[in-house]
């Protein structure tokens, strides 16, 4: 990097936050000075038209554009449903929407599971604090980092030669053959699922952490005087009280584990039979010139994310109700 | 949580305990008694397990970039005792190094920060704008919209990604060509496409999130800021903004950490040059391309590991709250 290159990136932030500020303050300037009269919906306008433009054009416009070239063959002509009559017959996607749905059944279930009985064990304990930090730490850093850490722990060197991988060497310690794990089929996109799984449990274990604190203790003590030992307690009294909130992790995880691309991306890029769809769409739209392909496949992301839309915004409107 | 229960001074045992327990209540650690039991030493141990199992992939990655390049690729970082070797070589390497075949991080660093910090702040204000438009402001349809905005959160980005590139190429391209004509110090890819896809990416949640806690500001001070004749731009500015402020910071931080992680957007709006590609996008390439090159890997993911890292430890209390608070949108 020469320092023109630095003074070059220099003044496109200060540039550009500049004129953001400028943009911004000419808007309430504008505001300020005009006619009183209609004055509401000028207030209106600037200050919600500037979000809901970019979310027009950025999001909703383009999602309308996707579903239509779902429909479109490479040169954009209407081909019908040749490009999901495609998905569906080619082994290698076919594989790929495979690996999606064992992605989605595993990672929540599992991250859910050790996040609540991670959270569970470290209730009250001394130390609560730095156990909870540890584990949720992955969740900070970039799925890219992640892959590169996980990709460390899988790395192989031949049998005989000295591991460099912590997982080929236990196996190694424990009497095996090291592996090359990462392109072995079907291990690897389990070992793939272990890495997102490794992220979001530190977020199940922090909800879920949460909503047990406020369970009221009054229940728990109204149960322990019945003489119920704790994993009826734990069962009866904390599981129904915190419902809501394991909804809302198994619905966040599911949502994240369908988007996963970057460590996909990272640590195996899709080959070997680990792709998964948010992979499978880049690779069809950005890299083999198929924008057909890649829209159907980014439309078949958005059925399978829409259940959960429609729960969440039942529930939304419910809350709204209520307010 | 570390109150000491009072010690009941009586020889009654039953007597002891009943005052035990008021005791417990009175300083508000009743609950330590039920769930002590919860915490059995087989849970300390299991929850034990999980941690170290958490923590170890980490911390042996972090080891191994302090390690000689010859080390670390015939020894297992685990070995480093019998294997002692400690040096910055990689750092230094990755970072600063000018030869064709390393990473040069320096100014893909530089990237990253100058598209997460922009890419933080513009979607703020806007969302927050957005966000006092639907607590604050009566119109029709109000409602739908925002519902309509909360949905928008979870729909995949993938669904826009292809359409929203061609407009930028169509759109985008002309006017920055024409910056670069005019400052040439600004290359043909500039920030600006991925400025613009992050802001609009990030404003869903953001506007949602917000939406919560500026809704809780009090009504009667911004009506009695009206009063006194402040416009809308003080109101907001001056009044609603620095009551909402943690709320911001719990979301800014947030929107900060998306950005400097994301790859998908950098790979897609970037053009992946030296120019605007951050570091995510240069990781991701480097393990494509020089996979087995692990002391320069190890030393470049924690370059990018640090500073949300940095973020994640000093502010962990606005980080967990804005977690919460986007968990429980349900």
């Amino acid at each position: 990097m020469t320092t023109a290159d630095l003074i070059g990136k220099i003044i496109q932030v200060v540039g550009g936050l500049a004129i953001f500020a400028a943009i911004i303050g000419l808007l309430f300037f504008f505001l300020d000075k005009a006619p009183k009269r209609g004055k509401d919906y000028g207030q209106l306008a600037v200050f919600l038209a500037p979000a809901m433009i970019l979310v027009f054009l950025g999001l909703i416009y383009p999602a309308i554009r996707t579903s239509l070239l779902a429909f479109t063959n490479n040169t954009g002509e209407f081909n019908g449903l040749d490009n999901f009559v495609w998905m569906f017959t080619q082994p290698a996607i076919v594989n790929t929407l495979i690996n999606t749905v064992v992605w989605v059944l595993l990672v929540p279930t599992v991250s859910t599971i050790v996040g609540l009985a991670y959270a569970v064990f470290i209730d009250k304990s001394r130390g609560e604090k730095i156990y909870k930090v540890l584990v949720f730490m992955p969740m900070a850093i970039s799925m890219v980092g992640a892959g590169i850490i996980w990709k460390f722990v899988y790395d192989y060197r031949q049998a005989g030669s000295e591991q460099i991988g912590l997982l080929n060497q236990i196996v190694v310690w424990l009497g095996g053959e090291p592996v090359q794990w990462l392109q072995t089929s079907p291990i690897n996109t389990f070992l793939l699922i272990v890495v997102m799984i490794w992220i979001q449990t530190g977020f199940a274990m922090v909800v879920l952490s949460a909503a047990i604190k406020a369970v009221p203790v009054e229940q728990l003590e109204a149960a322990e005087i019945d003489g119920t030992n704790p994993w009826q307690r734990f069962r009866n009294v904390t599981l129904p009280g915190i419902r809501g909130s394991l909804v809302v992790v198994i619905t966040t995880i599911s949502i994240a584990t369908l988007k996963v691309f970057d460590i996909v991306r990272t640590m195996t890029a899709g080959n070997f039979n680990t792709s998964v769809i948010a992979n499978e769409m880049y690779t069809q739209a950005f890299r083999a010139a198929e924008p057909g392909r890649g829209s159907a496949l980014a439309l078949v992301l958005f059925v399978l994310v829409l259940p959960i839309v429609i729960y969440n915004i039942r529930v939304m409107r419910k809350q709204r109700e209520i307010r | 949580m570390s109150t000491t229960p009072i010690v009941p001074t009586t020889t009654d045992t039953d007597t002891g305990k009943k005052l035990d327990k008021g005791a417990d209540i009175e300083v508000g650690t009743k609950s330590r008694r039920v769930k002590r039991r919860l915490t059995s030493r087989t849970a300390t141990i299991v929850a034990l397990v999980i941690a170290v199992v958490w923590t170890i992939p980490t911390f042996g990655l972090f080891v191994s970039s302090f390690r000689p390049a010859e080390l670390i690729q015939s020894t297992g970082w685990w070995t480093i005792f019998q294997n002692p070797g400690f040096t910055f070589d990689n750092y230094a390497e990755v970072l600063f190094s000018s030869s064709q075949s390393s990473p040069q991080l320096g100014s893909y660093f530089v990237n990253s920060l100058a598209i997460a910090i922009p890419g933080t702040i513009f979607p703020l204000i806007l969302g927050a704008m957005a966000a006092y438009a639907f607590a604050w402001m009566k119109f029709k349809g109000s409602n739908w919209l925002f519902i309509l905005v909360f949905a928008l959160q979870i729909v995949p980005l993938q669904m826009a990604l292809l359409p929203l590139l061609q407009m930028f190429t169509q759109f985008l391209r002309p006017l920055q060509n024409g910056l670069h004509e005019v400052i040439p110090m600004i290359p043909e890819q500039n920030y600006l496409p991925v400025w613009i896809a992050h802001t609009m990416f990030g404003l869903p949640l953001i506007i949602f999130l917000l939406h919560n806690f500026i809704s809780e500001v009090p009504g009667e001070v911004i009506e009695a800021a009206r009063v006194d004749g402040a416009n809308p731009g003080q109101i907001f500015f001056r009044i609603v903004l620095p009551l909402a402020l943690p709320a911001i910071a719990s979301v800014a931080i947030f929107q900060f950490l998306w950005v400097w992680n994301d790859l998908l957007v950098a790979l897609i709006f970037s053009g992946g040059t030296a120019d605007v590609a951050p570091l995510t996008q240069r990781l991701a390439e480097l393990t494509g391309t020089r996979g087995q090159d692990w002391q320069r890997l190890t030393a470049a993911a924690f370059v990018s590991l640090i500073v949300p890292l940095i973020v994640f430890f000093s502010l962990q209390r606005y980080f967990v709250r804005g977690l919460l608070a986007g968990a429980t949108k349900g």
